[in-house]
């Protein structure tokens, strides 16, 4: 594993509560240019297309054929699909541009939650058999984390409100977050998180360009190289997880190199402030990182592309220059079931 | 860069049927990736990561089943993803489970595909609502039966020629005690007495609705080398797709599936697929397809494929045996039909093919395809490693 493989490109939709007058092909349209355009690299150059989506947002089997259309697919492209958060995706290209198959990899994810009751459709992610029968949905099951972390002295709730006020506020010089600024903390949703403690439900893209070698210094002036990338995931049965901790997440952190030298900053997919908590513990992160800049998951999480977001934050905060070595981290599942780590660095300034 | 060889030296079925109601989906799964490693004689610690396709989510009325199936398959502390390119799902698990071998990501992977029907109805689950599709769209044979009709008119086949594939395909599934359909008393004529479904399909020509699984083992030099059995290696792979609709699409012979093709052959060396590939086991849902792919994927020129098939060198004891298994026309749950013919070109390469073997069969090609004829998906594998 030599070759050398960076983000070069990252691009994002403004993330909205509902964009019920755009199809998903046209959400995805604008960002798929705009990573083009960043690189000056059209269709027929790119070696590899990876996507992530999924069938259950979109009400309807084989929904990301349509969005081929919006790739300009012809002639025809060395191209796959993952039913997975778009960082996945990314980590499928990434192996592809590992072979030598490819020397460029373009990939996408996108996500419209407001056509469905987000939580009702995430119960469908349960044991069919034994748990999704008794529809309970994606707030509640955070809430029983973030009580579990409650109870063994870990967190509180103001503790959870300032990461929320937090998020908001970084999120405030992000043009594209969903909400941004002073937000209430408001009611409980579920005891014991708060609206406040919850990501807003909405839609939005995002896209990536991958370069290996020469061809990403030829294609960004400040590439962010992949220095390491792994995913991991646990068991499914939340009765047999220590719900305040993520082993899943501190193995593939390993895997990924990530403690081998500190990061200055970290994107963190965690939709829940409860969440953030747990991941900062199984990444040994402490005040001097500088966490979610971006506002991350709290801010915008359009549900299959968040991860591959905070994967384009990080490495656009190396390509301003704004960071030498930063994590990024996507998740997927109940309660952070499984997980997946990139360490991510520019080159000396 | 130089790719780290793949072999395969595990690979394990369920025996395929309408309804597995004795076992849950994760049950269904688990047997296959059992099965699989049994064949390798290896256990579930022997895995470093599992890849996992299956079709439409809604099959199973599951969203991401495999974040569920992470336990039954041996996958908590270990990397898993989930592929889903619509039929050709299948053989594209397959090659992303590759990938991680050949970058030398991973050393052992598993990699499964299934699909359990009878948990909804595919052919409904399969038809858009509308605004999604025009109307009178009902299920895949809709969809397709024009392309067929296209097929025959260019190409002025005799209308007997979709019997005769489905007449093939059904007696060689006698001879696969994992096939779905095991007709014994099928004769040509009851194929072409059955009812017409989507003119010119008969019912017979058609694909069934299966429950079933497969599970290969995939691994480098090293796990080859302490195989029990004979691997079987990828001598080439590849994926290519295109839109569903556009004007100046070739539905009968899309490009996206000769490019694919030819990506294969450039990678494997063939200069000459007719000649240089022993057998081919490919993604034939309704009968026609046979003669349509053998044109697409260059072992006959355009117009000339029904011939190949209607003298008689796609039969198992043929010059070119096509669809050795039964086929997707006698075995078809949808995302694990592509895994199934990738998986049956590396037993005919390894010799493990029992009554169903061809004789001498060193470089076989397996072939998916899925969507609207848009996405490709195809390996070749043979019984030596490849040159490097």
């Amino acid at each position: 594993m030599t070759r050398e493989i960076a983000v070069v490109a990252f691009a994002q939709t403004d993330h909205l509560r509902t964009s019920e007058e755009l199809s998903e092909v046209e959400m995805l349209m604008p960002v798929l240019h705009e990573v083009r355009a960043q690189t000056g690299l059209k269709t027929a150059d790119i070696g590899f297309t990876c996507s992530g989506s999924s069938d259950y947002l979109a009400g309807r089997a084989f929904s990301f054929t349509l969005a081929l259309d919006g790739v300009g697919a012809w002639p025809p492209i060395s191209e796959s699909h993952v039913e997975m958060d778009g960082a996945w995706a990314l980590y499928e290209a990434w192996t592809k541009l590992l072979t030598g198959d490819a020397d460029t990899a373009l990939v996408y994810s996108y996500g419209k939650s407001s056509p469905g009751p987000l939580r009702d459709v995430l119960t469908r992610q349960l044991d069919p058999y034994y748990v999704a029968p008794l529809w309970p949905d994606s707030v509640a099951l955070a809430a029983l984390q973030a009580q579990a972390l409650i109870d063994a002295g870990d967190t509180d709730e103001p503790a959870l409100a300032s990461v929320a006020a937090r998020s908001r506020a970084d999120a405030a010089a992000n043009c594209h977050a969903q909400l941004r600024g002073s937000v209430p903390q408001g009611e409980y949703l579920v005891r014991p998180l708060r609206t406040g403690d919850c990501p807003p439900v909405g839609d939005g893209a995002a896209a990536v360009i991958l370069a290996a070698g020469d061809r990403a210094r030829e294609l960004c002036s400040r590439p962010a190289w992949i220095r390491g990338i792994d995913h991991r995931i646990e068991a499914h049965g939340l009765g047999v997880r220590d719900l305040t901790d993520s082993p899943s997440t501190r193995l593939a952190a390993e895997q990924a190199g990530a403690f081998e030298r500190p990061v200055d900053t970290a994107e963190l997919h965690a939709p829940f402030t409860s969440q953030e908590t747990i991941l900062r513990k199984a990444l040994r992160l402490d005040d001097t990182v500088c966490v979610n800049p971006s506002g991350g998951a709290l801010a915008a999480n359009p549900v299959m592309a968040a991860g591959l977001i905070r994967i384009g934050e990080a490495a656009a905060r190396i390509h301003r220059g704004e960071s030498d070595r930063a994590l990024a981290h996507a998740t997927s599942g109940p309660c952070l079931q499984q997980n997946l780590v990139a360490v991510l660095e520019g080159d000396p300034r | 860069m130089s790719k780290e060889p793949v072999a395969v030296v595990g690979i394990g079925q369920t025996k395929h049927v309408a309804a597995r109601r004795d076992v849950s989906i994760a049950g269904l799964v688990r047997e296959a990736a059992r099965r699989a490693l049994d064949d390798a004689e290896l256990t579930w610690a022997d895995i470093d990561a599992v890849v996992i396709g299956k079709a439409p989510d809604f099959f199973e009325g599951v969203m991401m089943p495999e974040l569920y199936l992470a336990d039954a398959l041996g996958a908590v502390g270990k990397p898993m993803l989930r592929v889903h390119t619509a039929g050709s799902v299948g053989g594209s698990t397959t090659l992303v489970a590759a990938n991680l071998v050949a970058a030398g990501v991973h050393g052992t992977v598993l990699t499964l595909a299934f699909e359990k029907q009878s948990e909804s109805n595919a052919m409904w689950g399969l038809s858009l609502p509308i605004p999604f599709q025009q109307p009178l769209l009902a299920g895949a044979g809709g969809f397709f039966a024009p392309h067929v009709r296209a097929y025959m008119r260019r190409s002025g086949a005799p209308d007997t020629v979709g019997s005769l594939v489905a007449y093939k395909d059904r007696r060689n599934a006698l001879k696969n005690p994992y096939a779905h359909l095991h007709e014994h008393d099928i004769t040509l004529e009851k194929v072409q007495a059955s009812p017409m479904l989507w003119d010119p399909i008969r019912y017979s020509e058609t694909c069934p609705s299966s429950d079933g699984a497969c599970a290969m083992i995939l691994t480098d030099r090293a796990g080859a080398a302490r195989a029990p059995r004979p691997p079987a290696w990828m001598l080439g792979g590849a994926m290519r797709s295109e839109p569903t609709l556009f004007a100046g699409k070739d539905a009968v012979s899309p490009q996206a599936g000769k490019d694919c093709a030819a990506d294969v052959y450039r990678q494997a060396g063939i200069a000459d697929p007719r000649r240089d590939i022993d057998a081919v086991e490919m993604y034939v849902p309704f009968s026609w397809y046979e003669p349509m792919w053998l044109e697409n994927l260059g072992f006959a020129a355009e117009g000339e494929g029904w011939k190949l098939t209607e003298s008689g060198v796609t039969e198992l004891d043929g010059d070119l045996p096509v669809n050795m298994s039964g086929g997707v026309l006698s075995t078809n749950p949808i995302g694990a039909s592509g895994m199934i013919r990738f998986a049956e070109a590396a037993l005919q390469v390894r010799g493990q093919a029992g009554e169903h073997q061809v004789e001498g069969a060193r470089r076989v090609l397996g072939h998916a395809y899925g969507g609207g004829s848009q996405f490709f998906s195809m390996w070749l594998v043979g019984s030596e490693p490849p040159d490097s």
